[in-house]
């Protein structure tokens, strides 16, 4: 019986090392499973990332691949040509560059100081139960997408200019000496003037949220120390919130004009589309977005389409200058707040 | 003393009275956009708009093939930047926080996110379009796409940032790999805000005209051919809207109303799933 027992007793633990074998092959097995996967997911989430980079490049280079051709044939005379003419293939971008540039001007003409003003209102005087619901308000208006102000601005905004703004304007600054050519013409309803005040209102919010976000940063002992020796409301917030939150006003206001250069569809509705440089602000011209979004699909032969890519070019060359430039501002003062 | 006390009171009440001024100005826009939007669209919306394919001028009919076009290019759009978008964001917060690659992904990312969406169509256009010859369904999805993951990625980095290190300890105590630590915990953790980005960029992109118009173009019939042009609500409102004829231009109101209260709801809906002074 002993020696029977004995050998149970080994085969128990002969087994049972077994066992551990067994268990110690499979949790290598899973382990290396594990890290197999990790390895996996973190290459994944890598190349995720730099895709991101790729995509900026290859919206570069597909760009300046297209826009070879109509370099190659008008050179650098193409940024400043006034000619389009697709019956003779003569491009120039200069009344494209010159009615985004104006529209835009136009826009943060008057987006800025309304913009600064909704900001000043939200943080210092509004009721604390209101700011909410007033700040997402005017979020919406970020959010209606650009072909409902398109659309808006031809049926509504436009004819509603043509028998109001427009033609007081011509009556009134028309006559003043040195700015009359600015307001000469009929009114057109559309034009150069209707589409800079739609980009003002779509600039608006941009203007706004970040204003208020860099004037809500501004460190709380500042503002108490001016309220302290006795300033108004409106001058804490001209000598001390501004100067404060410069860098990141100013970084809003690029974002926002990045915003109010490449806008497309809205612009396309009222601008009114017309390869020329006029002086009054009244009269119908063109933008880069607006000339792609009206031309692209019609464009006949490969110079035609070369020059509308060249267009694109110009505008993301501009578009990218002032954004990478508005978010080294932010990120200068999102360091500082730290 | 007095004088100059009184011209500085003069000038804080002129300042205050700008800034009321200021605001109602900013919030009248608002109103009345969404006043002639309800006004002009709401007549017009009616169950044919649902049921009816686009009309030829004169001619009664709806918006069918447009709305399931731009629900089928919104899908694609998802499916394919969605992804990419949390990926690239889980890299940057979870893998490389202080990495060099992550500040640039950040600074390139930011730009791609308000880059000019018609010079995406035009990149689609060169890299898809030109090449196969014809425009179709699946260029505009991915141009759309591409539009998405700026947005995707911005918000799936801000959200993951905001996981307490805690909850990441407590995980690989326990001996749980980094991988499973994002995907079992980390997303769990901030899948509201994640949701909140895809909702975000879902509404971003179902008011996009630009980057369609020279991808998936536009179809007048009922088409759900991915490789041949397809109708969007947004072409078609563009479309309408300047043509000549009022019952296009009727049908381009109500689409537009259709837009913008999708739009809407789907940015109320993402603002109420974060809570408040969580935004980014």
């Amino acid at each position: 019986m002993e020696p029977a027992g004995r050998r149970s007793v080994v085969d128990v633990a002969l087994q049972h090392r077994m066992l551990v074998a067994a268990e110690a092959v499979t949790r290598a097995k899973v382990l290396n499973r594990l890290r197999l996967g990790d390895t996996a997911f973190r290459h994944l989430t890598r190349a995720a990332a730099v895709a991101v980079l790729l995509l900026l490049g290859g919206v570069i280079i597909s760009l300046i691949d297209g826009s070879l051709p109509a370099f190659r044939r008008f050179g650098l005379g193409f940024l400043v040509s006034e000619r389009w003419n697709p019956v003779t293939d003569n491009f120039g971008a200069l009344p494209a560059i010159y009615g985004t540039v104006v529209t835009s001007f136009i826009a943060m003409l008057i987006a800025v100081p309304v913009g600064l003003m909704i900001a000043f209102f939200l943080t210092e005087l509004c009721p604390p139960w209101l700011r909410r619901p007033i700040g997402i308000a005017i979020e919406l208006l970020a959010g209606i997408p650009s072909i409902i102000y398109g659309i808006w601005g031809l049926f509504v905004f436009a004819p509603f200019l043509q028998g109001t703004l427009q033609p007081f304007l011509i009556d009134t600054l028309g006559n003043v000496p040195l700015i009359a050519p600015l307001f000469a013409g009929p009114p057109y309803g559309i034009g150069i003037l209707t589409a800079g005040l739609i980009l003002a209102i779509m600039v608006l919010p941009f203007v706004t949220s970040i204003s208020r976000d860099v004037f809500e940063a501004v460190p709380g002992v500042l503002k108490e120390a001016a309220y302290g020796i006795g300033c108004t409301t409106w001058e804490v917030v001209r000598y001390v919130v501004l100067p404060y939150a410069r860098i990141g006003v100013i970084g809003g206001i690029m974002l926002g004009l990045g915003r109010a250069l490449g806008e497309t569809m809205a612009v396309t509705f009222v601008i009114g589309n017309a390869h020329r440089i006029s002086a009054s602000v009244l009269a119908p011209g063109t933008t880069i977005s607006a000339t792609i979004a009206n031309e692209f699909t019609e464009a006949v032969g490969d110079l035609y389409t070369s020059s509308l890519i060249a267009l694109g070019l110009i505008l993301f060359v501009i578009t990218f200058i002032v954004l990478a430039a508005a978010r080294y501002m932010l990120m200068r003062i999102e360091r500082r707040i730290g | 003393m007095a004088a100059r006390y009184a011209r500085r009171r003069r000038s804080n009440a002129t300042a205050t009275v700008l800034a009321l001024a200021a605001t109602a100005f900013g919030l009248g826009w608002l109103v009345l956009i969404l006043g002639s939007l309800l006004w002009q669209g709401f007549s017009g919306l009616s169950l044919e708009v649902f049921t009816q394919m686009t009309p030829p001028p004169g001619a009664s009919g709806g918006l069918l093939n447009p709305i399931v076009g731009s629900l089928i290019l919104t899908f694609i759009a998802v499916a394919i930047g969605t992804p990419i978008g949390i990926l690239a964001g889980t890299y940057m917060a979870e893998y490389g926080r202080y990495d060099r690659l992550t500040s640039v992904v950040r600074f390139i990312n930011d730009i791609l996110l308000s880059a000019p969406s018609i010079v995406v169509g035009l990149f689609i256009y060169e890299v898809m379009v030109a090449p196969m010859g014809h425009f179709s369904g699946w260029a505009g999805g991915v141009a759309l796409a591409v539009l998405v993951i700026p947005v995707v990625v911005r918000t799936t980095e801000d959200m993951l940032t905001l996981v307490p290190n805690a909850l990441r300890e407590a995980a690989t105590s326990i001996g749980l790999p980094r991988s499973l630590t994002i995907t079992r915990i980390c997303y769990r953790a901030a899948r509201a805000g994640m949701v909140t980005g895809v909702l975000l960029a879902v509404a971003r992109i179902s008011g996009e005209t630009a980057p369609l118009l020279f991808t998936s173009l536009n179809n007048q019939f009922w088409s759900t051919n991915l490789n041949a042009p397809i109708a969007s609500l947004p072409v078609v409102i563009f479309q309408f809207a300047l043509s000549p004829y009022k019952d296009w231009q009727s049908l381009a109101w109500t689409g537009a109303l259709i837009i913008t209260l999708a739009v809407l709801a789907l940015s109320i809906t993402a603002r109420a799933l974060v809570p408040s002074g969580r935004q980014s």
